[in-house]
């Protein structure tokens, strides 16, 4: 069990962002993190990532406890973010973002070596013809490959991938799950928020499913997709999920 | 100094911050409405100065309507500088609209030095004094205090009272928003300037009917401007108000008990303790 | 950053030792006050663009540590007959000192904050040594003349404080460079960029900063030191002079942030237009009219300053200037 999220509880003031979510992460797997917008998943990945502290409750990564740890010092421990809104360092070089983020991880690479793992991570994201533009010149798509490309050049052992194939067309999401699929074959375990449905069927070992900050479902895709529960957190009416389950049948 | 001093210097400096607060405003409003600290503050302050001073020893005007000249002024002149050196970088990181409203800086500090020299000026005007029991009120500071309070009120009036205030402060508030509402926000952001730099020409205006000056006064009460701003939490005109009394006041105590010229330093390590301990201020900053 | 086909700095390096040389060989000794002059300005704007530049933080009041380095050193040679050497590196030490003790509160504050905490800091200091008997007050401090006999006479001291600025400016344009190509130059830009994704990578933004600042005081420290010791006066009003401070930064601006080319560009071109201008005292004042004028045409339509206009315009060059 590479990560444990035990009841963690964020909260903005009056607002409960998290509540009392609680769940497991094995190693090599890769989950779903899945419900409605508003549901608290960003904020559970703040949580873990050190960019806000949980009001309570305990996250546990690698059997030590992080929680309420600095960003940095998650980072260090090997954890890698890819933010949904993305964020490149728009006056830096393609390649000195992924550089960035290559160099001081886990492995904290001297600037040579890490400028090595860039130049392969680019190649495997079809990034390496844009290596010497300027990251703020990409479009949107190029963006989104670029911020999974800085969080993979870290080579974590855990990745939280925040919404990486919104707005993607369908050979760029194959792409990128096929990325996924292989970070599984080499032991990186991935944490996936994402909306596309059939992107989470197809590639997570495991779904867990926030509504409201607390966590209403856990289990195979299968099996959490058909759990009415779920399907009423989307539709929001029990009715429509039960027309719904209905007529899947 | 004894205490004995203290009251009638607490009640100047009480007066000459109202002085220095309108000034600040002004600051602080351009501030609040486009996140630009302009830095051609001072010099506009000490333009306000010139304006009545040549207005006075070249053509007699009375230094309270050569006052009514330069608040006129000021509005042009603030307009001019915003479509000048910052709508085309309105957007761009603050360096760069610092640097840009430093180079007005430059410039005007550079054109006034040309023509009036650094000889100091001073306008010459008596109101007599009023006051009792050791007491006493000079008249050009009552009548400064005056209109300082009557320009600060008609910053509120136009603020809370009229179309284009709620513009203002729409466009302050959300720029993006504000021009969703049809507001053109430009011409928003011009008048902003322009009454910020109306003010600071203004208070100056005042303060040459208070002290001498030469082109290069601006830069004391300018830094005076930015302590009061942080006192009182960027972006807030009526913090500036309160800022500028406390401070004026704080100036007036302080010199009965330490050494004059020590009273710059307290006043920076004041601003400095603000902006580490509370940077919005001892009322909330606007934004 | 990376890969350089062309060996950048000792070219630069090279350059910079012929043109100090210049006024050695020639024996002119205008040209050389002008270069001693144009190399102190290198060094200001190169250690400012390490803070300003690379990291993002934009440092207003500067040369509060050209003035403490100034004062420092003035204070050892004259009371304790120090070396000016010695002097110049024992004053440079606590001025860094105190970069680091102011360094860690303020470089919490972002943006303008920041920029405003450091003309605070500036004038606080300037009003405290104006009140400063042990370091001459409001007059100062003068070294009677017989203080450069130890060095042979005015003349070789003059020379030597040239010397000195010459290696100062020449250090501090290798460091700006070795910081540049390095990891921690990287961790800087990354900062200015983004602090926050900065740190999900694993910076840790607050030590990096604090770093740099430190860095970026030392050089205008020694600098101070040797401007001081070589006019043989140090008052508060000429140590702490804002307008000098942002000087270097309208100079960095000038020849753009970010690269190592940019502020010796800046420097160079700044000095060469106020020494154009400075001919007659009625074009003083109207030097820095266009001063402003020159400033304002580089913030508005040359953003990037000049180096940085050049790298943009011809990518080839990017790997030739840096």
């Amino acid at each position: 069990m590479i990560l444990q999220v035990d009841a963690v509880t964020v909260r903005f003031g009056g607002l409960v962002a998290c509540d009392a979510a609680t769940f497991a992460v094995e190693e090599g797997e890769i989950l779903g993190l899945i419900g409605p917008n508003g549901a608290g998943k960003t904020t559970l990945f703040n949580a873990i990532n050190g960019v806000h502290r949980p009001r309570s409750g305990r996250i546990v990564f690698r059997r030590e406890e992080i929680t309420g740890l600095r960003p940095f010092q998650v980072a260090r421990r090997g954890v890698a973010r890819a933010y949904q809104v993305v964020r490149p360092l728009n006056d830096l070089s393609v390649i000195a973002n992924v550089t960035v983020g290559a160099c001081f991880g886990r492995e904290n690479l001297s600037l040579r070596a890490a400028r090595t793992v860039a130049e392969e991570v680019l190649a495997s994201l079809g990034l390496a013809d844009k290596a010497e533009v300027a990251a703020g010149k990409l479009n949107v798509a190029q963006k989104k490959r670029l911020e999974l490309g800085r969080a993979l050049a870290a080579r974590p052992a855990l990745l939280l991938a925040d919404e990486v194939l919104a707005g993607l067309n369908p050979q760029e999401v194959s792409a990128m799950l096929a990325v996924f699929r292989s970070l599984r074959e080499r032991g990186v375990t991935v944490i996936m928020i994402e909306h596309l449905m059939h992107a989470v069927m197809n590639v997570c070992d495991r779904v867990v499913v926030l509504d409201y900050g607390k966590k209403i479902a856990e289990g195979s895709p299968q099996v959490v997709s058909s759990d009415p529960k779920v399907v009423e957190a989307y539709l929001g009416d029990p009715k429509a999920a039960q027309r719904f389950l209905e007529e899947a049948t | 100094m004894s205490v004995d001093a203290l009251v009638p210097s607490a009640i100047d400096g009480l007066m000459l911050g109202f002085v220095y607060g309108l000034a600040a405003m002004g600051l602080t409003l351009i501030f609040g409405v486009m996140r630009v600290i302009n830095l051609s503050h001072g010099p506009v302050i000490a333009l306000g100065m010139f304006v009545v001073y040549v207005l006075f020893t070249g053509a007699g005007v009375n230094p309270y309507l050569g006052l009514i000249a330069a608040a006129g002024l000021g509005i042009l002149f603030g307009v001019a500088i915003y479509f000048v050196a910052v709508d085309r970088i309105i957007n761009a990181p603050e360096l760069t609209t610092l640097l840009a409203t430093y180079s007005v800086n430059l410039m005007i500090v550079g054109v006034a030095t040309s023509v009036f020299t650094t000889t100091p000026r001073a306008v010459d005007i008596s109101l007599g004094s009023v006051g009792g029991s050791g007491v006493t009120i000079l008249g050009t500071h009552a009548v400064a205090v005056a209109i300082a309070i009557a320009g600060a009120a008609l910053l509120y009036a136009i603020l809370f009272r009229t179309r284009i205030g709620k513009s203002i402060r729409a466009v302050a508030n959300n720029r993006a928003a504000a021009e969703l509402m049809g507001i053109d926000s430009r011409r928003v952001l011009a008048l902003s300037f322009g009454i910020g730099t109306s003010l600071a020409m203004t208070s100056g205006a005042l303060l040459s009917t208070l002290f001498s000056f030469t082109p290069l006064s601006g830069a004391t009460y300018e830094v005076k401007s930015f302590v009061i701003v942080v006192l009182g939490g960027l972006g807030n005109p009526t913090g500036a108000l309160v800022g500028g009394i406390v401070l004026g006041l704080l100036e007036g105590v302080s010199t009965v008990f330490i050494p004059v010229s020590w009273v710059p330093v307290l006043e920076y390590v004041i601003f400095i303790a603000i902006l580490l301990v509370r940077p919005t201020g001892l009322l909330g900053a606007r934004a | 950053m990376i890969r350089v086909r062309a060996p950048f700095l000792p070219a630069l390096l090279v350059v910079l030792a012929i043109v100090a040389a210049l006024p050695l060989a020639v024996n002119n000794n205008s040209l050389r006050e002008e270069l001693f002059l144009m190399f102190m300005l290198i060094t200001l704007a190169s250690s400012i663009n390490i803070i300003m530049g690379y990291t993002g933080y934009v440092s207003f009041g500067h040369i509060v540590f050209f003035g403490l380095g100034g004062y420092f050193a003035f204070y050892l040679m004259q009371n304790f007959n120090a070396h000016f050497l010695v002097a110049a590196l024992a004053g440079a030490i606590p001025a860094s000192a105190i970069a680091l003790v102011i360094g860690v509160p303020i470089l919490r504050l972002r943006g303008a904050y920041f920029a405003l905490a450091t003309i605070g800091i500036n004038e606080a200091m300037r009003t405290a040594i104006n009140n400063f008997e042990p370091f001459g007050g409001a007059v100062g401090m003068f070294f009677n003349f017989s203080v450069y006999d130890t060095y042979g006479g005015a003349r070789n001291a003059a020379l030597l404080a040239y010397g000195v600025m010459v290696v100062v400016a020449l250090a501090t344009v290798t460091t700006s460079y070795l910081i540049r190509r390095s990891k921690f130059g990287l961790s800087l830009m990354a900062i200015r960029e983004d602090q926050d994704v900065a740190m999900v990578v694993g910076i840790d933004p607050a030590r990096a900063k604090v770093v740099a600042y430190v860095i970026s005081s030392f050089f205008p420290a020694l600098a101070g030191a040797t401007f001081f010791f070589k006019n043989g006066i140090i008052e508060p009003g000429v140590a702490f002079d804002l307008l000098r401070s942002i000087e270097s930064l309208v100079m960095c601006v000038l020849g753009g942030t970010g690269t190592v080319a940019g502020p010796i560009v800046g420097a160079a071109l700044y000095e060469w237009l106020r020494g154009f201008l400075i001919t007659t005292p009625a074009l003083a004042n109207f030097q820095l009219f266009l001063a402003g004028l020159l400033l304002l045409v580089v913030v508005l339509f040359v953003t990037a300053g000049l180096v940085g206009w050049l790298r943009n315009r011809y990518p080839v060059l990017r790997a030739y200037i840096q």
